[in-house]
């Protein structure tokens, strides 16, 4: 299992939100400023840690969604959980010129750099994209010729996170994004109109070509069953990396 | 550092008899979240087997019908993630590694216990011993499903939930210390949730 973790402590930054986006009616990203940020893989995740005046802290993981070309800003993708104690803070509260606490990089199995060459098959679903945002961003910014399909599955097209880039990242040979919305289509829609299966996973990506690495994130039941589905198509279990993004508590 | 105020922030506080359960930076989860780095291994359970390997005079094996056959224990503990969730007064049955190592002459002072899949971790003899540790295979009075690590799972309560290795087949006793998994890939190698020891470092 090939990997590298990032040696020494991982000491509390203090970041500066540099700005925020509004993704969707749910999500948002927030560029932060970092000084010092040691680097990071497209995959990797941060702890962020949110404290109240009298002392109180929380804390909780997100990927990181930006590419390792942005130097010492990140970006972190946050989905507003209706019970999310951190989350609500996040994409509600806080402001540009904020000041938020963080850790890491931290992760070092779930990741992808252009020297790990490819073929790279993306399979997200809902926030689950951003941790493969950062491989995609970096794939474009890194100038890889590895062919890479991410199959991206949202419930309406309003809750395609990074919907313009991503068609402004696809290109006709080298990387090519597909969408399936689950829960209604607008009219004329040309992607598929299901939730992830076989006969699409086989659809989209043909075989389990040798050394192709597959990354799966997004909530259990869609990791899971894509994990699943990719062995019985013929991937080793080894080609296949997975992630949890869920509505737990965050 | 000064402390960094998080402007408006509140939080969600517990009861003290929530919170006293909840170590440093965790916070309470009712449903059961599951994580996992690659597929799930659906065993055979025809060709399940349970070894304990390694510096041992001689190796032990147990078929799942010699598994389920050894006594077992029924046990209510909290279970902390290094993501962040604990969940409080799960029930657990399965065979205590008082048992599986009853009898065994090892001159190994650490275990690596390995899983369909590949995972391994590792853990001091003296943290699983003395009635600290488990082979489950039943949780909530279920059979444990596939996604959770069955159809068993190593169980260490006081550490981390990494170290409670899921698909888990057996345990390699051995001399020297070998970070498993996780623990080569910069997460803390005795993970003790109390001491928040999630990564090289803390």
């Amino acid at each position: 299992m090939a990997g590298t973790a990032v040696l020494g402590r991982l000491i509390w930054r203090v970041a500066t939100v540099s700005g925020v986006i509004v993704e969707t009616a749910g999500t948002k990203s927030l560029v932060l400023s970092v000084p010092g940020w040691p680097g990071h893989r497209p995959g990797q995740h941060v702890d962020v840690r949110l404290t109240a005046e009298d002392g109180y802290q929380a804390q909780r993981s997100y990927s990181i969604a930006s590419p390792p070309e942005d130097g010492e800003r990140i970006t972190l993708t946050v989905e507003r959980l209706d019970d999310g104690e951190v989350s609500t803070y996040l994409a509600g509260d806080l402001r540009v010129g904020d000041p938020l606490e963080l850790r890491g990089p931290i992760g070092g199995y779930f990741t992808w750099t252009v020297a790990d060459g490819a073929p790279l098959l993306l399979v997200a679903g809902g926030s689950g994209i951003a941790p493969l945002m950062a491989m995609l961003r970096h794939h474009a910014a890194s100038g890889s010729d590895a062919p890479a399909v991410l199959l991206y599955s949202s419930r309406t097209v309003d809750d395609i996170i990074y919907r313009s880039e991503l068609d402004e990242l696809a290109t006709p040979d080298l990387r090519t994004v597909v969408h399936t919305l689950t829960r209604g289509q607008p009219t004329g829609w040309p992607g598929y109109r299901r939730r992830i299966d076989s006969a699409m996973l086989s659809q989209v990506f043909g075989g389990p070509s040798p050394g192709a690495l597959a990354y799966v994130c997004g909530p259990t039941s869609l990791v899971e069953g894509v994990a699943t589905t990719l062995v019985n198509l013929g991937f080793a279990a080894d080609q296949v990396r997975t992630e949890r993004f869920g509505p737990t508590g965050g | 550092m000064g402390e960094i105020i998080s402007r408006g922030f509140r939080g969600r506080r517990q009861q003290p008899d929530v919170s006293d359960r909840l170590p440093p930076g965790q916070y309470l989860t009712t449903d059961f979240p599951v994580l996992s780095a690659g597929p799930t291994p659906r065993p055979s359970l025809s060709t399940w087997s349970f070894s304990i390997v390694g510096e041992v005079e001689s190796a032990r094996r147990w078929t799942w019908e010699e598994f389920k056959a050894l006594p077992t224990e029924t046990f209510t503990v909290d279970i902390h993630c290094v993501t962040k969730w604990s969940k409080l007064d799960t029930t657990w049955e399965g065979v205590s590694l008082d048992t599986l190592l009853d009898g065994i002459e090892t001159s190994g002072d650490y275990i690596s216990a390995f899983s369909d899949g590949g995972y391994t971790t590792n853990l001091p003899l003296e943290e699983v011993t003395d009635g600290k540790a488990w082979v489950v295979h039943t949780f909530d009075g279920e059979p444990l499903t596939p996604e959770h690590g069955g159809p068993a799972r190593l169980l260490v309560p006081h550490r981390y939930f990494w170290k409670s290795a899921k698909w888990v087949r057996g345990l390699e006793l051995t001399s020297d210390d070998q970070p498993g998994f996780w623990e080569t890939l910069g997460y803390h190698n005795d993970g003790d949730p109390w001491r928040e020891q999630r990564y090289w470092g803390d």
